[in-house]
């Protein structure tokens, strides 16, 4: 069979990677370039400084937490979106873009005005001894804006795509509604879930727009990475930024392989389920 | 098993299903729409006199301005590019496709403050290209080509990403019919291509479009801060903000987020012609199906 009947396909090709080199790759390479004139004890040192190390213990802490928000509360209203009837609900469904769609600055502003403390929010907060805005919290609420579509929008369609008969075919064994959530959907939904969460992780982590209006951004307490990188650019300090900037490019990498490896797996473990009964059969 | 104790097996009881919807319209309420609802109060928090006022900045105008040109100048690159990337990607076979994939991702993993910083540093006075272009006299950071590079930078992976899965469901069978039929390659794509995907052309650049008018930090990066020069909407925002101008401040941050409401307006539509078009073709093929059975 001759495959390549349509044309285009070398100057298709040859178009994206020679755009994909000169605007991504060859850019991202000179990063990572710059950074080799920095021996590795040096590079250690500042990538291990007292400040870039609290600085990753908030991005991580703060992403990590709104992160796990996202699930849990992604599964709900992804689960909410798909099964329930409700007034508006269409209307409902489009807003969850709206942190794709509003600059992470409009965000970070209005986050901040929402949970100081004269702020709508911040207002009913402090009186309970909960301060938001301008502490780490503030940074945990500006993540899990920005990053809360991710897990709604990976998990509905696996959710729409769950076959009534699975969940009757528990039923009419004998389970129970919990158990058949646990043992049968939730385990479907996992993989999207992860998928999700590893996303919106991903995101939060590289977050900056939105943070540095409401963390108050002291060093060692609410400083997130990307913000010590433009305070040392800020300082024509372009090593240190380098350097740094070198750590958070190498765990964006990770993550997005990590990503990739959860589809991986998940497709091939859905494979799996489906050769087994045809093997069964013959 | 009778219907209705089947039916109550396999869904959650009233009481549960009742706490789910107040839960996530809750964390909704509070994540979504106060913060919208807080940003058009805050703009109107003077009166409309003073808002209106506000927007009438020369600054502030500048800004929309340089905004919307920026938004304006990078679309015909990533529609061509994302466009080339699909047709490569979707509908042939070759080896480290998955790795081309993997890449055109790699944008939206990077954080925006290291992709200003790269290009600082390709382009910066310390840059690698910087004394040659300071002999020239040429200015790409801390001016517009550096603003309008890291938004191309930024919004690449949208168009493709929308496109590839189109694309590949959509299959290679149409556009083989009309190069065997004589079509040009140029024909093919107008005639064939272009009427298939073009719903899901304009969702990626839909979703690139907002992103270009509101990226923050890459911009802020490269930008220089020159007051009505090198300041877009978003970090014209940050400017008055800073400066305790919390009116003007969210006069340009309600612009930017009626751009937004505009935005997730016209995905829907496009998303619910998407669904319309797939519907159709759902209820037609069976009738063709059938009738060429016959």
């Amino acid at each position: 069979m001759n495959k390549r009947v349509l044309p285009g396909f070398g100057l298709s090709l040859g178009v994206t990677l020679v755009y994909l080199s000169l605007l991504i790759l060859l850019p991202l390479s000179g990063l990572v370039f710059k950074s080799s004139s920095l021996s590795l004890t040096q590079f250690w040192d500042i990538a291990s400084g007292e400040r870039a190390l609290a600085s990753y213990r908030v991005t991580f802490g703060a992403s990590l937490l709104a992160a796990l928000i996202n699930a849990l509360f992604g599964l709900i209203v992804a689960w909410m979106l798909v099964r329930y009837p409700f007034p508006g609900k269409r209307l409902v469904d489009s807003l969850v873009d709206l942190p794709f769609a509003l600059p992470t600055a409009v965000a970070g502003i209005t986050l901040a005005t929402l949970y100081a403390g004269n702020g709508w929010i911040g207002r009913h907060l402090e009186p309970l001894g909960l301060k938001v805005a301008f502490t780490p919290l503030g940074i945990v609420v500006a993540l899990t804006f920005i990053s809360l579509p991710f897990v709604v929008r990976t998990l509905q369609p696996v959710i729409e795509d769950i076959e009534p008969e699975i969940e009757e075919a528990a039923a009419s064994l004998g389970a129970s509604r919990l158990h058949t959530f646990t043992r049968v959907l939730f385990p479907a939904i996992f993989p999207a879930l992860l998928t999700g969460f590893t996303l919106a992780f991903s995101r939060a982590i590289g977050e900056y727009g939105s943070v540095i209006f409401i963390a108050g951004n002291m060093p060692l307490i609410s400083e997130i990475t990307p913000l010590l990188i433009i305070s040392k650019l800020e300082q024509y300090d372009v090593v240190g930024a380098t350097a740094l900037a070198c750590v958070m490019l190498a765990i964006s990498f990770l993550l997005l392989l990590g990503v990739n490896a959860i589809q991986w797996w998940a497709a091939n473990r859905h494979q799996g389920d489906h050769q087994g009964p045809e093997r069964a059969s013959q | 098993m009778s219907a209705p104790s089947l039916r109550m097996a396999t869904a959650e009881p009233r009481w549960l299903r009742w706490t789910l919807t107040g839960i996530g319209l809750a964390f909704l309420f509070f994540f979504l729409a106060l913060p919208l609802l807080a940003v058009f109060y805050e703009a109107l928090a003077g009166g409309w006199s003073a808002y209106l006022q506000a927007l009438k900045e020369p600054e502030t105008l500048h800004a929309v301005g340089l905004t919307l040109f920026i938004a304006l100048f990078v679309m015909p690159f990533n529609v061509m590019v994302g466009v080339a990337a699909a047709w490569a990607i979707a509908k042939f076979e070759f080896r480290g496709k998955s790795l081309l994939i993997t890449l055109i991702d790699l944008p939206f993993a990077v954080s925006p403050v290291v992709v200003g910083l790269v290009f600082l540093l390709i382009f910066g006075a310390q840059g690698i290209f910087g004394p040659w272009l300071s002999a020239h006299d040429v200015k790409i950071v801390f001016a517009l080509p550096g603003m309008v590079i890291v938004t191309l930078f930024i919004t690449f992976p949208f168009v493709a990403r929308e496109l590839i899965p189109l694309m590949q469901a959509q299959g290679r069978e149409e556009e083989e019919a009309a190069i065997s039929l004589g079509a040009t390659g140029w024909n093919m794509f107008w005639r064939v291509t272009l009427p298939n995907i073009k719903w899901g052309l304009l969702y990626g650049v839909i979703l690139a479009n907002a992103r270009a008018m509101g990226e923050f930090g890459a911009v802020s990066v490269v930008s220089g801060h020159i007051r009505g020069e090198t300041n877009t909407l978003p970090l014209h925002v940050e400017i008055l903000y800073n400066e305790y101008n919390a009116v003007g401040a969210f006069a340009s941050a309600s612009v930017l987020a009626l751009l937004a409401l505009v935005t997730l307006v016209a995905k829907t539509l496009v998303e619910w012609q998407m669904r319309r078009e797939t519907e159709t073709l759902d209820t037609v093929l069976p009738a063709e199906a059938v009738r060429s059975k016959e």
